[in-house]
């Protein structure tokens, strides 16, 4: 199979590789996708007291698309508002990515992986 | 950009320069030799028929058989369509029972498949975990109405080499005729039809330094055995296999089989000693597990699993070796190696295999390489693995719960 450009540029250099504390109150994980599949994102933000994501960090277990979809999606999510980051698509990530149909999934993964690590910071935050 | 290393023997093999030379000579103007076998009027028809002749006594020679016994096809996937469908067919009134195994070639087992359709049973028995197919559970599976047993000699995908001698008695004991898929341990491994008890036996010339597109069934002559014809037509290979022979093809099968029954101790020892250089080059190497029996298997192969790391995204880092990968995500279906899920092994070992397969032709330098970016390149993808971090804090993998998608 081929891969575009993209994929494996971030495939080569991914970018945002590593591991926030979990304990850590401004932190959010999301870990998303099963071994028996063959991916597993994990997603980490850190967020300010603004609720503006300054940073991200991810590990994925998976093929180069995914690992392409999860260090994409750090770049994209960090200087965005909660909000503004859930707004994310994995239609947008696919297109920017150029994946074939068959690596569509990993695009889904990743914008579950996002939605997760906000739900995360958000149940840290409750009450 | 430079070719990566081929590691990829058992898909195919190069053909061996001597054996392409002589299958030149069958082609162009040059020697006269390009020749009908079926020509029977003039000697370009019977320089054909000679040349087909050699070739015969050589496929013949290495699997102790006579060559009147020998059928030439387009490869294994015919000789495996043409034993079974063949033996069916023939058979149908003496009992529609059919006996084979979970990690056949696609070839045997789609053909089973394609028979269910048409009211034959067919019994896949499942091999125990270290590939191999528990003969008491054969036996117990025999019945009345079983007409054949199919059960490969070498599996392509992780080496393994099955009891076929212990087969072919219980089979022949029965007067079950036995069929075996030999694509990958000709020249690999001695094949004696008689020694066996073997009835049917698929050869192919391209995983044994011939050319693709030809291969070859060894049907037996005492007990004769029956089959009905796949391929109608001018009634070529004793009515069995209808269709013009490929003279230049022939030739470099046999060629190509005289040569691996003469220096099939020296490709052995050669493939035994890579083998060894690569498993302990790789032993060092945290999490890996061999797939297959390590005593029971030909030394051209390795299948290894690198646990925590994904298949594909391991073959994409080794972009400068040309191997192949039991992982769901290099072929089009979803599903990981059945093979590696017949043996038992978990969904995520199956994801993160890596089949290794060398020859006549590999180099100690293309296993140090191997070797090397083997080492760099788990590395890399564990350190960017969630599961690899997870197994180094001790968390037991199996009991999260996993969002499956």
């Amino acid at each position: 199979m081929a891969y575009s450009d993209k994929v494996l540029d971030h495939y080569e250099n991914p970018r945002n590789v590593g591991t926030f504390e979990n304990d850590d109150e401004a932190v959010g994980t999301g870990m998303v996708g099963a071994p028996a599949c063959g991916d597993v994102m994990r997603l980490q933000i850190k967020v300010n007291d603004q609720g503006i994501i300054e940073d991200a960090c991810f590990k994925t277990y998976g093929c180069g698309s995914a690992i392409a979809s999860s260090s994409l999606v750090t770049e994209w999510v960090k200087g965005k508002t909660l909000d503004d980051a859930a707004q994310i698509k994995n239609s947008q990530i696919a297109e920017e990515l150029a994946l074939p149909p068959v690596k569509i999934h990993c695009s889904v993964l990743a914008e579950d992986a996002i939605k997760a690590a906000i739900s995360d910071y958000k149940a840290k935050h409750q009450g | 950009m430079k070719k990566p290393i081929y590691l990829d023997y058992s898909a195919t093999t190069p053909v061996d320069p001597r054996v392409a030379k002589l299958m030149c000579s069958y082609l162009t103007p040059d020697d006269g030799l390009f020749g009908n076998a079926a020509s029977r009027s003039h000697q370009y028809g019977w320089d054909a028929e000679d040349a087909i002749d050699t070739a015969r006594k050589h496929v013949a020679n290495l699997i102790n058989a006579n060559p009147k016994e020998i059928v030439w096809t387009s490869g294994a996937t015919e000789s495996d369509n043409l034993a079974i469908k063949g033996v069916a067919e023939f058979y149908a009134k003496k009992g529609k029972h059919i006996i084979t195994s979970k990690t056949e070639h696609k070839a045997v087992l789609d053909t089973c498949r394609n028979l269910e359709r048409f009211g034959y049973d067919v019994t896949y028995l499942e091999p125990k975990s270290d590939g191999l197919i528990d003969l008491n559970e054969l036996e117990a599976a025999m019945r009345e109405d079983t007409i054949l047993v199919s059960i490969m000699h070498v599996n392509n995908e992780i080496g393994v080499i099955q009891d076929i001698p212990s087969i072919g008695k219980l089979c022949r004991a029965r007067k079950i005729l036995f069929h075996v898929d030999a694509a990958q341990s000709a020249g690999k491994t001695p094949i004696d039809v008689e020694a066996m008890n073997i009835d049917l036996l698929s050869l192919s010339a391209h995983k044994i330094y011939g050319p693709k597109g030809i291969g070859a069934l060894y049907v037996r002559r005492k007990p004769r055995v029956r089959l009905e014809a796949q391929m109608h037509g001018g009634g070529h290979e004793r009515g069995m296999r209808s269709g013009t022979l490929a003279t230049h093809q022939i030739v470099g099968m046999g060629e190509a089989f005289r040569l691996a029954a003469e220096e099939l101790e020296q490709d052995y020892a050669h493939a035994l000693k890579l083998r060894e250089r690569l498993l302990k080059g790789v032993s060092d190497i945290e999490e890996n597990y061999i797939n297959g029996d390590m005593e029971r298997r030909v030394p051209h192969n390795l299948n290894i699993s690198f646990n925590y790391v994904e298949g594909e995204s391991l073959m994409m880092a080794l972009n400068e070796l040309a191997v192949s990968s039991g992982s769901a995500c290099t072929s089009a279906s979803l599903e990981p190696s059945y093979v590696l899920r017949a043996l038992g092994r978990s969904d995520e070992l199956a994801h993160s295999s890596i089949r290794f397969s060398f020859g006549r032709f590999t180099t100690e330098a293309d296993i140090d390489r191997a070797i090397e970016l083997l080492h760099q390149k788990i590395d890399k993808l564990r350190s960017l693995s969630p599961l690899w971090d997870m197994y180094k804090d001790g968390v037991d993998l199996s009991t999260v719960q996993w969002t499956a998608h």
